[in-house]
């Protein structure tokens, strides 16, 4: 056990601390996502029931972040792999985590599929508006006219669509028995009581739960601090509302 | 019966032919032989020729399980008879209804016996329509005797019981249908 | 506990398909996962019929990637998992399929191979044999049976389930359209009355205990970030597949000891090619049959001693070549004369074989 010193930070119970510090770039939004997360396993106390899986992309180096059994799956594949895991041990509380790419593009049909199905499991999107691991390209999440390495002179709506909403798409295709929710990295305190009521959903066993976090790349976006803000809580909520969509009414006596 | 026999049967879709093969090859089951059918099956057999592949060997199992010719063909439908003339040597009995028209250039030439029976008319006047695959399956028995009258009787029992139980005529009817495809093959083979 | 889904040993007629979706109740497997596709779709159709009578379950997911990896990821939970395909639907599981091998998850795959390339045919081929073989970007370290009868269907699906949970690598059944859709006699049993004890299963994901605490967590991945550790890591696999190799491996051979031509054939092919040497032996042609049953891992240390002493060899595939290519790559170095019957997507019979062979000689 180390000495705790006033320069260690404080870190969520069921993150690993073997493996810290993490690995994602500075000011980057997966850190404080995850953060949020861990917080809402450890006030749950449900760390030795978590599976926790995650996708190809950024999200991936979060593969060893928790003291919680985890796999790190192929690129979109994560929904199916915990389908497969909660449908063969549904005493498990599995939770796929991956970025706007893995959950909108290249895995949107288990995402949807899964959704309609109503699995018990909880996804989280990070959602950056771009493909961060591979170099910033344009992503389903990107906004218009917004310049990435695929769209440079900015995306054009007219030929490459428009931002594609994820939680208003979950939330129509669900029961009411879902949980669906927009959170954002500015609103930790707001995030991790979305990712608790969330994974409550899937303890009490009522169906598909769905979190979209709106996330930061200043790397890719060649922003700094302050332009990073900017962009989290200005720009992107024009287009992604924060708030829930979809809260199941608590079931009696609790 | 020889050591292995194969048999081609072929109708429209609804004709019961693929009922027919299950049947014998079910009943030859019973009796301890060796039996393979595969049915023609995919995007063709929607709207196509519905065509079933018995074999039927004494002991040893049975080899691939398609064949190039068939020791007995039994089309029952003029696409049917044009189709099966592939399966058809020097050494098969094709066997096909006489109601069928406009299919007399089209049957075998050079088949060791062509057969002609009146198995839908059969059906239709002394019977009943629904029976007229088991005219089929007592004229396939009689000409290979894969399997035994008796035998047959029982995988229909065995197929069709709780049907007979609910209207013992039913079994009346299908026992008589089975003789009278054994009768109609008799005189000719 | 439900009772036993069967009891002893009986003898049953029924198609392929039927065979396999006992076989899995029969080796106590726990869930299916699964995609429709033509002509696999009967093993989902009996599975879902009896499975619940025996509180095993099964998802029908969105396409066979999904079946792919939750296949996977029932497995992983520790759970006896299966899934079934063909054809496209093979190439999209291919995908899981790596993660598998990779991840050393003994998943079972059942494959009834249809006509290629693209849609083609829902009917019937061995052209297959390269994709379960050596599909997705890996290295093969997976274990394929190419199965010839119903009672190999039977025998080798609950062979695949303990080879894969001894072994841990990917393990498949390699069927086709005729094995699937046509019937024929076969004995089912209980594994216990063949003295077959099925090989415990054990969870990779979701241990006891608190992780951290009481043990490590289980982290598992398949990404690495340098050449050389995972060159490491492909080495260890490449060494734990081959020490695996000589334990399980498989052939059968018929009347090799004097044969001027041996046939090489796998699947249902064997079926015509064991017609063929007892007509042409009928005849007075010498000729011999060498099947593997294992087409990975292939059984070269048998076969090479074979072909070198027949005078000819006949390959006989429903495929242009792709097991051609396994078993040249075995005979490397040897001058044995080779001639091929090559027929994509199309039935073989023993006819053929026999023409062929008598032409040979």
């Amino acid at each position: 056990m180390t000495v705790a010193t006033v320069l260690e930070p404080k870190m969520p119970k069921c993150w690993r601390q073997e493996t810290k510090p993490h690995k994602f770039c500075p000011g980057c939004g997966h850190g404080d996502i995850l953060k949020a997360l861990g917080t809402a396993i450890d006030e749950l106390g449900i760390q030795d029931r978590v599976v926790f899986g995650c996708d190809i992309g950024c999200s991936l180096l979060s593969w060893d972040l928790f003291n919680c059994d985890s796999i790190q799956t192929h690129h979109g594949r994560t929904t199916p792999v915990m389908t497969g895991v909660k449908r063969a041990r549904p005493d498990r509380i599995c939770i796929a985590y991956m970025g706007d790419g893995g959950g909108y593009a290249i895995g949107s049909q288990h995402l949807v599929n899964a959704a309609s199905r109503n699995e018990k499991i909880l996804v989280i999107v990070a959602n950056n508006v771009q493909y961060g691991m591979t170099g910033g390209q344009m992503a389903p999440t990107t906004l218009p006219g917004m310049k990435t390495e695929t769209s440079p002179y900015g995306r054009d709506p007219e030929s490459t669509g428009n931002p594609t909403l994820g939680p208003e798409m979950v939330a129509a295709i669900t029961p009411a028995s879902a949980y669906v929710a927009r959170g954002t990295m500015a609103n930790l305190r707001q995030l991790t009581q979305m990712f608790k009521k969330a994974l409550q959903n899937q303890i009490d066993g009522n169906g598909f739960s769905f979190v979209e976090a709106l996330s930061a790349c200043p790397t890719n976006w060649r922003t700094n601090a302050a332009k990073t803000w900017e962009f989290v809580e200005k720009e992107m909520t024009k287009y992604f509302k924060v708030g829930e969509l979809k809260a199941p009414a608590k079931k009696e006596g609790q | 019966m020889s050591k292995l026999v194969k048999i081609a049967l072929a109708g429209e879709g609804g004709q019961g032919v693929q009922s027919v093969a299950e049947i014998i090859t079910e009943a030859a089951n019973e009796e301890g032989k060796e039996a393979l059918y595969i049915p023609n099956f995919g995007v063709e057999q929607r709207g196509g020729v519905s065509i079933a592949f018995v074999q039927i060997s004494e002991k040893e199992k049975v080899g691939s399980p398609k064949f190039e010719k068939a020791d007995i063909v039994i089309a029952l439908s003029d696409r049917a008879v044009r189709r099966c003339a592939q399966y058809v040597d020097g050494n098969t009995v094709f066997v096909y209804d006489t109601a069928i028209e406009g299919v007399e250039d089209d049957l075998p030439k050079g088949a060791k016996k062509v057969i002609g029976i009146p198995a839908i008319e059969t059906a239709k006047n002394e019977l009943h329509p629904r029976v007229f695959n088991i005219i089929i399956m007592g004229a396939v028995i009689r000409s290979t005797h894969v399997v035994s009258e008796d035998q047959a009787k029982k995988a229909l029992e065995d197929r069709l019981g709780y049907k007979f139980e609910q209207d013992p005529k039913l079994r009346e009817l299908n026992y008589r249908a089975l003789e009278r495809g054994m009768q109609l093959v008799e005189s000719q083979l | 506990m439900a009772d036993k889904p069967i009891q002893g040993e009986k003898r049953m007629f029924m198609t392929g398909n039927e065979v396999c979706a006992y076989a899995a109740l029969a080796a106590n497997v726990d869930v299916m996962y699964g995609y429709p596709i033509t002509p696999q779709n009967e093993i989902m159709h009996y599975w879902t019929r009896l499975a619940p009578k025996h509180n095993r379950t099964f998802l029908q997911t969105e396409d066979e990637i999904s079946a792919g990896f939750t296949t996977c990821g029932g497995v992983m939970s520790g759970k006896r998992c299966f899934t079934a395909t063909a054809g496209p639907g093979n190439t999209l599981m291919q995908e899981a399929m790596s993660m598998a091998e990779m991840m050393r998850i003994p998943a079972v795959f059942i494959i009834q191979q249809r006509g290629g390339p693209s849609t083609a045919t829902v009917i019937y081929s061995q052209q297959e044999v390269t994709m379960t073989c050596f599909g997705a970007n890996g290295e093969g370290l997976r274990v394929v049976y190419s199965t010839s009868s119903h009672q190999e269907l039977f025998d080798y699906t609950i062979k695949s389930f303990n080879v894969a949970w001894k072994y841990r690598f990917p393990t498949f059944v390699l069927g086709d359209g005729y094995q699937a859709k046509m019937r024929e006699s076969v004995t089912i049993y209980d594994p216990e009355v063949r003295g077959i004890k099925m090989v415990d299963t054990y969870p990779l994901v979701g241990l006891p205990g608190m992780p951290g605490v009481d043990r490590d967590p289980a982290h598992l991945r398949n990404t690495y970030n340098t050449e050389e550790e995972l060159y490491e890591v492909v080495k260890d696999l490449v060494d734990a597949y081959e020490k695996m190799a000589p334990e399980i491996v498989e052939h059968s051979t018929m009347e090799c000891d004097d044969a001027d031509v041996v046939i090489l054939c796998h699947g249902i092919v064997s079926r015509a090619a064991i017609e063929a040497v007892r007509n042409l032996r009928a005849a007075g042609v010498k000729a011999g049959f060498f099947r593997p049953i294992t087409l990975r891992p292939f059984a070269k240390d048998a076969l090479r001693p074979i072909a070198e002493k027949a005078k000819k060899l006949l390959i006989v595939e429903s495929s242009q070549g792709q097991f051609a290519k396994i078993v040249t790559d075995a005979l490397y170095g040897l001058t044995t004369p080779m001639e091929t019957i090559f027929k994509p997507g199309l039935g073989i019979t023993s006819d053929e074989i026999v023409n062929k062979v008598k032409a040979m000689i």
